[in-house]
């Protein structure tokens, strides 16, 4: 890493303040929509650090694929389920959040009690200029297995995702679209099981 | 100079945020966002262990890549569960989807 050491604590402790209060408008927003950009703020904050930690290939996969893929998607899906509807507050409510804001406060200072006590083996060699050529010697040597695992699990997925959010088929009325343009697919509203 | 510690602090706030998250949200997509924040939060301390502990051969970010392709699959699949159940129930409310419970 070429910047000066103080440059780096300044812009550490910047970028772990917008990921924190971003993170936390995530969780605690009243509108969804506020929600899901503040999801793109943390993304985009946690590849900075990543490029704080010497990692240029990871950090830009993390644009790309949280950015650019998965909080568009949850925009989308934002959209698709957009229901304006207060939610019925539930008795006894309070419990359950204090409750869990104790649990994870604990959870907190335990994690942060055990990082600071135990003492690291901190390794003295130098960081590589660039990960690239690395990461790409691990996919392809000893990595190469789970490397092509991944592709095909993104393929199932995909497959997945299309069929549970596709709507239903109507196999009764096959035989009369034929004169339906043949790309597209039948299919009908679903009823809804609570009428 | 930066810690190491510095991270795994960061990562377990933001890991916490996600719990606190993932355990009270009504609305269904705001849990799906809450598990990606906690996959950040493991992202970070598999990052921060690579550059401090294993900076000559980083396995951690090769970790971290399969970790970020598997939250991409999870955010598909799950985001089309969200779908399903939103047609089939009307509602995005985490407390009305109790077909399952006893």
């Amino acid at each position: 890493m070429q910047i000066a050491e103080g440059v780096q604590l300044v812009t550490f402790a910047i970028l772990s303040i917008l990921l924190v209060g971003a993170a936390l408008g995530v969780v605690l927003f009243a509108n969804i929509v506020y929600s899901a950009f503040l999801l793109g703020g943390v993304f985009i904050s946690m590849a900075g650090i990543y490029i704080l930690l010497n990692a240029d290939f990871v950090s830009a996969a993390q644009i790309l694929v949280y950015v650019g893929a998965v909080n568009v998607l949850i925009l989308f899906a934002i959209m698709l389920v957009n229901k304006r509807e207060d939610f019925k507050p539930l008795k006894n409510g309070w419990i359950r959040q204090g409750s869990t804001a104790v649990v994870c406060g604990g959870l907190f200072a335990l994690l942060s009690a055990v990082s600071i006590v135990t003492p690291w083996s901190i390794s003295t060699v130098s960081p590589l200029a660039s990960s690239v050529v690395p990461i790409a010697k691990h996919f392809f040597t000893d990595f190469l297995l789970p490397f092509e695992l991944a592709s095909i699990l993104l393929l199932m997925s995909m497959v997945g995702a299309i069929i549970l959010a596709r709507r239903d088929f109507l196999p009764d009325n096959l035989g009369a679209t034929s004169t339906q343009d043949s790309l597209t697919l039948p299919e009908r509203p679903r009823e809804l099981a609570g009428k | 100079m930066l810690q190491l510690q510095y991270f795994l602090i960061l990562a377990a706030a933001l890991f916490c945020i996600g719990i606190y998250g993932l355990i009270t949200s009504r609305n269904a997509v705001r849990v799906l966002m809450s598990i990606e924040l906690m996959l950040n939060a493991v992202n970070l301390n598999l990052m921060g262990f690579s550059n401090y502990i294993d900076p000559a051969e980083i396995k951690g970010q090769v970790f971290t890549i399969f970790v970020i392709a598997i939250a991409a699959a999870e955010a598909a699949v799950g985001l089309a569960i969200v779908l399903a159940i939103y047609r089939n129930r009307d509602t995005v409310d985490m407390e009305q989807f109790n077909l399952l419970k006893w």
